[in-house]
């Protein structure tokens, strides 16, 4: 099949607009008369609410407005429903917010904050799962009765203690994955304005308009017909704007109580506060093999804390058994959760969303097993690689599969020589992981659905009217591209419109690497629907046979006759000017086959899996512990790339965003206190720290996927981590089962290696060089 | 309220006069007073570089800059960086190379890339590594961002075909 833009390096649309610094984005919006809010958040991580007395706050010139948990009508919110915007009666978390100021200027509503006073009665908390688990442990919500939460995802599959019985290799380790969060350039945000008839527009920073809308509409208890939901272009989202959170809240209730609109812009260290995080967790998992590598069993368990409050960062043991029963063929799989809330932030969505945490477990020990069975670890992974046609032990169905692919691609680029040499009292190492994640939609929801609307109007533009939100990433460039490959119409004369999900059909949202397969599948159906329509009108016009005709470059060609044509506005016009006149529209909604998990977290959630394997170079530097990334390769099983450039795109940032993982990145929390919400000492990794990156795209032309492309949006930042650590065992010999890999915890590692550095199991670490 | 004083400003070749009181940032006034909202506020603590400006050519954080002792300066943003309806070899490269994602970050880079090649206008890529050093971003990786400068560096060389273009 040849394409016209399908395949092709299209640079994003909104590319000049980005570069004059004319794009308008959330941050940069003014609505007339619009105020300022500002937010008071917990002094203590678990304390009781005493008494507020904001009356000072009031009186101060400027200020419009005071709201507390008690002079608002709120209603909880979050899957638990354990959530209130504005707290009563107590404060779980040191990011509680405990009063919001309405004031015309932002120095104004800071300086009321301070005028605010809250007097608290302090109560002792719990600051990690094991302590919040004891008897005894003080509550984070009384009336639940224990911290332990509700939710536990268990899944049996096999005969696991049999398998192990068996296996002539076992590894067994504990993970523990920290915080981090992310720290995107564009802070979260809120713009609200009701109007005279009691109807909210909400500008904000959401990255699923249609959940968001529905959520709100329940925390202010009013229905969601009367919500406008709009999102403006934001600095990055990366999950963030997965769920309804305060902000959002607060900002509506602020601009209900002082009847003018209220924008609300976190401070960048209110963003390391209060914005969503991964969740923190310890893994503990063991796995068995045959002398000759075949896996046989895994067993693992997820302790997650959840933090004050639910949210997604809860629910990642899914996708962590996913991965844990999924990357590689296992046939014995146990696997259980325990969730539980703390006075610690609450954990929320990011990237990759439960799978870089297990990766780390999985594919470091997939080179412990290596290294114990006496293999090349990359060879471990061919022998166990999934393959087309395999269906997981959880009932996922693969479809197109080029893991070995991958693996050999990645192998291959890593290997390239280096020009730098070796540095005195450095050493070097390679290191693998592969990936297993979603890449057809996740079901999660009771639908993963997607709505498309095209109109193809008089002067030969074509309107997509998508459910899909853009969140900096490109989805409007690649399914501008879908529309315009499938209806032969030149690119520049498709406009996306994806800002205001009152016209927009409805979506799921942007998560799960779903964008391009489900809402591109949604164009696609959309987009046949329509030609079908204009192919109609125009064999009319013609006086031809539908079969004689064809679409190309904005025109309806007589095949075989290329004289005879129509413009497609013309065929468009035709239509409106007649008797008993209509329009060229088309709708589709494409849900894909596929299904939710089951009590027993069994199920085919995707309609197809993306896989990918990643190989890193590093340099230890053994008095120090500091490790240096010289090179990533990362190839990945696309599917087909729809528009490399985007793809390469998605994965050079998911590598960022994983090395940060790997080496750098830690939102310390102590005792309830976030001890660097700064960039200064949140490392997020400069350009000079960056390694040189090269990306493969693999192409397996997925059967399900639109123009048999799959997901990639996360790919690239879930096996980094991994690899690096596999890496600097690579290099060292030290095995860290903790992120991140701080020159201080390598260090330590090395000091308390017992023997010599083993050495190098994989042959590739020295030559490398 | 606090005492404005009375400003003049060169911003992107134009003088502007201005009331604001004198504590008000660079940043505030660029965006709030000029309407020149391409300067973008990252943390407002010096650490992120995404509000960074040309003054008298040399990249500043004007999250940290007062107006007031600039008075006299030249000031260039990203708007000034082309005349109005062109795009610079900067500009026209990180668009085409994808080195805009969210774009957040982008007008902060594209006038501190614009000041490195002013001053070396064949940087290594080390170099340009180093001339971005203050500059964050979250979606590249950079790995398009420093593709691009050099690109551009390569154009404004006069190099009719230069590698890396799509």
């Amino acid at each position: 099949m040849s394409f016209r833009v399908i395949g092709k390096p299209i640079p994003k649309r909104d590319g000049p607009e980005k570069v004059t610094g004319q794009l308008r984005y959330l941050h940069d919006l003014e609505v007339p008369r619009m105020v300022h809010g500002k937010i008071l958040r917990a002094r203590y991580p678990h304390a009781r609410i005493i008494r507020i007395d904001s009356s000072k706050a009031e009186k101060l010139a400027g200020v419009l407005g005071v709201i507390t948990g008690d002079t608002v009508d709120q209603h909880p919110f979050g899957f638990a429903r354990d959530h209130l915007a504005l707290k009563r009666g107590k404060v779980r978390s040191i990011r509680d917010e405990v009063a919001a100021v309405a004031a015309e200027t932002e120095a104004i509503g800071e300086e009321a904050l301070g005028l605010i006073d809250v007097e608290y009665e302090e109560l002792p908390g719990v600051f990690d799962p094991d302590a919040a688990l004891r008897p005894g442990a003080p509550l984070v919500h009384e009336e639940r009765e224990t911290n332990l939460l509700d939710f536990r995802f268990t899944f049996e599959h096999g005969d696991v203690g049999w398998a192990f019985s068996e296996a002539d290799a076992i590894v067994e380790g504990t993970y523990r994955l920290n915080y981090v969060t992310t720290a995107c350039l564009g802070t979260m945000a809120a713009v609200a304005a009701w109007d005279a008839q009691g109807r909210l527009t909400m500008w904000a920073t959401t990255q699923a308009p249609f959940l968001f809308q529905r959520d709100l509409a329940r925390a202010l208890g009013i229905s969601g017909d009367r919500i406008r939901v709009i999102q403006p272009p934001v600095g990055g989202n990366f999950g963030r704007g997965l769920d309804l959170y305060p902000i959002d809240v607060i900002a509506a209730l602020l601009a209900r109580r002082v009847r003018r609109p209220v924008k609300i812009v976190f401070e960048r260290m209110e963003e390391f506060i209060a914005s969503p995080t991964r969740e923190p967790c310890v893994i503990t998992m063991r796995t068995g093999a045959r002398n000759d590598g075949t896996l046989l069993a895994r067993e693992g368990r997820v302790v997650i804390d959840s933090g004050a409050y639910v949210s997604w960062g809860s629910t990642t043991p899914t996708v962590i058994l996913s991965t844990m029963a999924g990357l590689y063929r296992c046939p014995n799989i146990r696997f259980d959760s325990t969730v539980v809330y703390t006075n610690n932030l609450y954990s929320g969505s990011m990237r990759g969303y439960g799978n870089p945490e297990a990766t780390f477990a999985v594919e470091s020990q997939m080179d412990e097993l290596a290294e114990r069975l006496g293999m090349d670890p990359l060879e471990l992974r061919r022998r166990n690689a999934n393959r087309p046609g395999d269906v997981t032990p959880q009932g996922c169905r693969i479809t197109s599969c080029a893991l070995t692919e991958c693996l050999d691609a990645a192998r291959q680029a890593i290997l390239q020589p280096l020009q730098r040499a070796p540095r005195a009292g450095w050493k070097r190492g390679v290191g693998y992981a592969a990936m297993f994640h979603v890449g057809g939609g996740a079901r999660i929801y009771r639908s993963d659905g997607c709505g498309a609307i095209l109109k193809l109007d008089d002067f030969g533009k074509l309107t997509l009217l998508t459910g899909a939100s853009e969140v900096g990433q490109g989805s409007e460039t690649v399914l501008a591209m879908v529309a315009a490959e499938a209806l032969g119409i030149p690119l520049e004369r498709v406009e996306v419109v994806n800002h205001d999900a009152t016209v927009r059909p409805w979506d799921v949202g942007v998560h799960a690497s779903r964008t391009t397969f489900i809402a591109g599948n949604a164009v696609l159906l959309a987009a046949a629907e329509l030609k079908q329509q204009l192919l109609a009108l125009a064999a009319e016009l013609l006086d031809e046979a539908v079969e004689r005709l064809e679409l190309a470059d904005g025109f309806v060609f007589v095949k075989d006759a290329h004289g005879r044509r129509l413009p497609y506005e013309k065929v468009v016009r035709s239509g409106h000017f007649r008797e008993g006149g209509r329009i060229l529209m088309a709708e589709a909604f494409y849900d894909p086959p596929t299904q939710m998990l089951n009590k027993e977290f069994r199920g085919n959630i995707s309609a197809t899996y993306g896989f990918a394997c990643q190989a890193v170079l590093v340099e230890v530097e053994e008095a120090t512990g500091k490790v240096e990334v010289l090179r990533v390769a990362s190839a990945h099983d696309v599917g087909r790339a729809l528009n490399p450039l985007a793809c390469e795109g998605q994965v050079h940032g998911g590598i960022h965003m994983g090395l940060g993982y790997a080496l750098t990145e830690q939102l310390i929390v102590r005792d309830g206190y976030v001890l660097n919400p700064q960039f200064m000492e949140y490392a997020i990794l400069h350009a000079q720290d960056m390694p040189e990156i090269e990306v493969r795209l693999i192409e397996s032309m997925d059967p399900a996927g639109p123009f048999g492309a799959k997901g990639i949006g996360e790919a690239g930042a879930i096996p980094v981590a991994a690899a690096v650590a596999n890496a600097v065992h690579d290099a060292v010999g030290v095995r860290i089962r903790e992120l991140p890999l701080t020159p201080e915890r390598v260090y330590r590692a090395l000091r308390g290696r017992s023997a010599p550095s083993p050495s190098s199991s994989s042959p590739v670490g020295e030559r490398a060089g | 309220m606090p005492t404005k004083i009375l400003l003049t400003l060169r911003v992107n070749g134009e003088a502007h006069e201005v009331a604001v009181p004198v504590h008000k940032t660079l940043l505030e006034v660029l965006r709030e007073d000029l309407g020149l909202i391409g300067t973008k506020h990252g943390c407002e603590l010096g650490e992120c570089g995404t509000c960074t400006v040309l003054v008298d050519g040399r990249p500043v954080l004007s999250c940290l800059a007062l107006p007031v002792e600039l008075q006299g300066s030249e000031i260039v943003t990203v708007e000034g960086m082309a005349p109005p309806g062109q795009l610079h070899p900067l500009q026209q490269a990180f668009a085409e190379l994808g080195a805009a994602q969210c774009g957040y970050c982008t007008p902060g880079i594209l006038v501190a890339s614009l000041a490195l090649l002013a001053e070396r206008p064949e940087p290594t890529r080390d170099e340009i590594r180093q001339a971005l050093a203050g500059n964050l971003c979250r979606c590249t990786g950079y790995t398009k961002i420093l593709d691009a400068v050099e690109l551009a560096a390569l154009r404004m060389a006069g190099s009719p075909v230069a590698k890396g273009t799509p």
